[in-house]
């Protein structure tokens, strides 16, 4: 058992930190929940893809690295620690990309990959929908046959980043009346701006159009937009979910650096004694998500799957982010409430956390039945 | 890096659970704390024999250490099974003997602890302030001991203080007013674990490191297993400015850290085990939701203390070290307070074994650094943190 670097692992995070130093904004860019906050990021996924910094654990052939999760563990630190801008590519990144590479086709692979790794193309995620949220099996959206692919109907809801992304995926149901509610779901990818799709922007809590609804009618998806085979959508968008994919959704090197940027922030108001334990806490937090997570890709890299254990994962980060926010509103003290501070988008993108990804009482509730064997029961 | 227990010390946690879960502690643990410490000395034995006294202790005195690591997966068998008697304090003494410059007092003292024939016990030798200490007027009342004339060694020494406000004449003190400090408020002796039990009685400050020669009355602990007693001031001197203070404190937080987590595991298992099979309204009432949820944030809470308590045994950090401790103890005392309300009122008897870890959770919490000193030693220093 040892938390050592070895010398090249120590070499890619110089290389890293190198990059980082000479290529990060000096200053923030406008917030990625804006049109304009949209195109600056964009524009950043472009430069770190010029750099080969996009997608790190990708094979190289598709613009990555081959790094492992210790080298993405690495990168994620000097990249949050720099203040380098947030990833609009994220949901591409981490939800779609991993599907792609278990379940999608060569010439999907190559066809989807590079223009996601270079934020030419930005992908919003398509799960939810009105009357299906937790009980995400429920869902009512179609997929209908027709010459050389299907027709996508029904309504998409809380779909993330779709304000302003270019494609989607998502699951759609192509075959009704099934015994059990998640057989005969396809997962599929479309074009936002395909005929057929009205895209209407939510405004999150603080207005801003990080989410939207899609209106889908009769919408023309080609074959070669179907992930893995039709009717077992299911099972392929929930395989991803205990792999790594569980673990890359939050990088520990995120929190350390939030965690650190409240630490300043405490010793620049004073070093309050109120706020002292809860700025512990938020460190301590820090650097346990850090070793839990060093834990899980030593077990990973073991070849173990993480599987229900993703679940400790979610409701620990997502709680953990608000505290940290909350205790450095508090330190603002009076500017606490202003709306144009990193610390007000900071914290208003966390309360999200418990939410999205499956909710935190999901998460529980797998918790209880899957780790400690409780008997299921009536939710 | 390979942050993950290697097949050898995953045996030796499955061994040492396997030796203690047929050694039926709760008995040991019930005879214990009424004094009668043969089967407790016997258990002991077997701990040692087992290897766990010569982990901390290097080869020049008949151990196998220090091996930090195995260390705290030892300690997460011992707190799982609510083993009694002075174990962290061993360890300590260990840790605080190996370390002098004179290797005169290890010599003589250390292997007999290695082999298990003697237990130690260890406290500081003059009170540490705490946040409810007076800032100035007189000192501990006449049973508190002797008088408290200097700071202590670590943490914040109370200084000159602020001279206390004069009362303004004319003004009665408000309704909240105390009129005069609390008894228990004063400090006391520091008080050692199992001082009638260890035949090894050290106490320490900064200056000195000397062999008690007695112990004073038995304080009953929370927790029945932990017997505390003061330590007779003065005795043989081992030596003076011992070097390893520092060092011998990081290992006691760390060995309770380790321990406290193996406390909350225990908890953890035996309140599923039990909502699983207790039916209320004709179903286990495991299978409620506001049962589940309590378990599992039981479940997240013990599962982040580990990681801490194992990389704080990999670099022995001591603002690493701190973070498992509060960390692992806060985990453990809230899954107290989860195992506590879900067995309901059985949970609540002293005479059902679960109350034997429960009180342990408790107690623990404040054992060799309270949860706002753990915080302090992480928040000490300057710069960045990990």
């Amino acid at each position: 058992m040892d938390l050592a670097r070895s010398p090249a692992e120590e070499a890619f995070r110089a290389e890293a930190r190198a990059w980082l130093r000479a290529h990060v904004p000096p200053e923030p860019l406008p917030s990625l929940e804006t049109a304009e906050g949209f195109a600056a990021h964009r524009g950043w996924e472009a430069e770190l893809s010029a750099g080969r910094w996009s997608v790190v654990t990708w094979p190289t052939a598709y613009g990555g690295r081959d790094a492992d999760l210790q080298r993405w563990l690495i990168f994620e630190e000097e990249y949050y620690a720099a203040g380098a801008p947030g990833r609009v590519s994220q949901n591409g990144i981490s939800l779609l990309a991993p599907t792609l590479f278990d379940h999608g086709t060569r010439e999907q692979r190559a066809r989807v990959l590079p223009p996601m790794a270079s934020g030419e193309v930005v992908w919003a995620q398509a799960w939810s929908e009105p009357d299906a949220g937790s009980d995400l099996a429920s869902l009512t959206s179609g997929a209908v046959r027709t010459d050389g692919g299907w027709l996508l109907s029904g309504q998409k809801a809380w779909s993330s980043r779709a304000a302003f992304a270019d494609r989607a995926f998502g699951l759609f149901r192509s075959e009704r009346g099934t015994p059990k509610p998640h057989q005969g779901l396809t997962y599929l990818m479309f074009d936002l701006r395909a005929p057929g799709v009205t895209v209407r922007p939510t405004g999150r809590l603080d207005g801003k159009p990080a989410f939207a609804e899609l209106f889908l009618d009769e919408v023309f998806v080609p074959d070669e937009d179907v992930i893995g085979e039709p009717g077992q959508g299911w099972r392929i968008a929930m395989s991803a979910a205990g792999n790594e994919r569980g673990l890359m959704l939050r990088s520990p090197g995120r929190f350390l650096a939030s965690a650190n940027r409240l630490l300043a922030l405490w010793h620049a108001r004073g070093s309050p004694s109120a706020t002292r334990d809860r700025v512990a806490d938020a460190l301590i937090g820090a650097r346990a998500y850090q070793l839990f997570t060093s834990a899980s890709a030593s077990r990973f890299l073991d070849g173990e799957t993480l599987g229900p254990q993703s679940s400790l994962n979610k409701v620990f980060w997502s709680e953990y982010d608000i505290a940290l926010h909350e205790t450095a509103l508090e330190l603002l003290g009076e500017e606490g409430e202003l709306a144009d501070t990193d610390w007000s988008e900071g914290y208003v993108f966390a309360l999200a956390g418990p939410i999205y990804a499956g909710t935190n009482e999901i998460q529980r509730d797998i918790i209880a039945e899957r780790l400690l064997g409780l008997p299921k029961g009536r939710r | 890096m390979r942050f993950l227990l290697d097949s050898e010390q995953r045996a030796f946690a499955e061994s040492l659970d396997a030796m203690l879960a047929a050694a039926d502690t709760p008995a040991v643990v019930r005879a214990w704390g009424r004094g009668e410490h043969a089967a407790g000395r016997a258990l002991w034995s077997r701990v040692a024999r087992a290897g766990v006294f010569a982990l901390a202790a290097p080869e020049a005195y008949e151990g196998v250490g220090p091996l930090p690591v195995e260390l705290a997966v030892a300690f997460v068998e011992l707190g799982r099974h609510a083993v009694p008697g002075p174990l962290v304090e061993t360890v300590t003494t260990e840790v605080l003997l190996a370390g002098l410059d004179d290797p005169g007092p290890a010599k003589r003292l250390l292997p007999a602890l290695v082999t298990g024939e003697a237990m130690a016990t260890v406290a500081p030798s003059r009170p540490r302030p705490s946040a409810l200490a007076p800032q100035s007027g007189p000192g501990p009342g006449p049973e508190s001991g002797p008088e408290s004339e200097s700071g202590p060694e670590s943490g914040p020494g109370p200084g000159p203080g602020p001279e206390p406000e004069p009362p303004t004449p004319g003004r009665e003190p408000g309704p909240y007013a105390l009129t005069r400090e609390p008894k228990s408020h004063a400090l006391g002796l520091p008080l050692a674990l199992d001082g009638d039990a260890a035949a090894i009685r050290l106490s320490f400050d900064a200056e000195e490191l000397r062999l008690s020669p007695g112990h004073g009355p038995i304080r009953p602990s929370v927790d029945p297993a932990r017997r505390l007693t003061p330590l007779t001031p003065g005795g043989e001197l081992l030596a003076t400015n011992p070097p390893s203070v520092a060092q011998a404190l990081t290992w006691a937080r760390l060995a309770v850290a380790a321990q406290a987590l193996g406390v909350g595991l225990a908890l953890l298992d035996r309140t599923v085990a039990y909502v699983g099979q207790r039916t209320q309204f004709g179903v286990p009432i495991g299978s409620f939701q506001a049962v589940k949820h309590r378990l599992a944030d039981a479940k997240v809470a013990l599962e982040f203390a580990r990681p801490l308590v194992f990389g704080a045994a990999v670099t022995l950090d001591p603002a690493d070290v701190a973070a498992a401790k509060v960390t692992a103890c806060e985990a453990a005392y809230t899954t107290a307070r989860t195992a506590l309300q879900l067995h309901g009122a059985i949970g609540y008897t002293a005479e059902y074994d679960l109350s034997l870890w429960l009180t342990k959770a408790r107690a623990l919490r404040t054992a060799w650094g309270s949860p706002a000193e753990c915080r302090s030693a992480v928040l000490s220093g300057g710069g960045r943190r990990w």
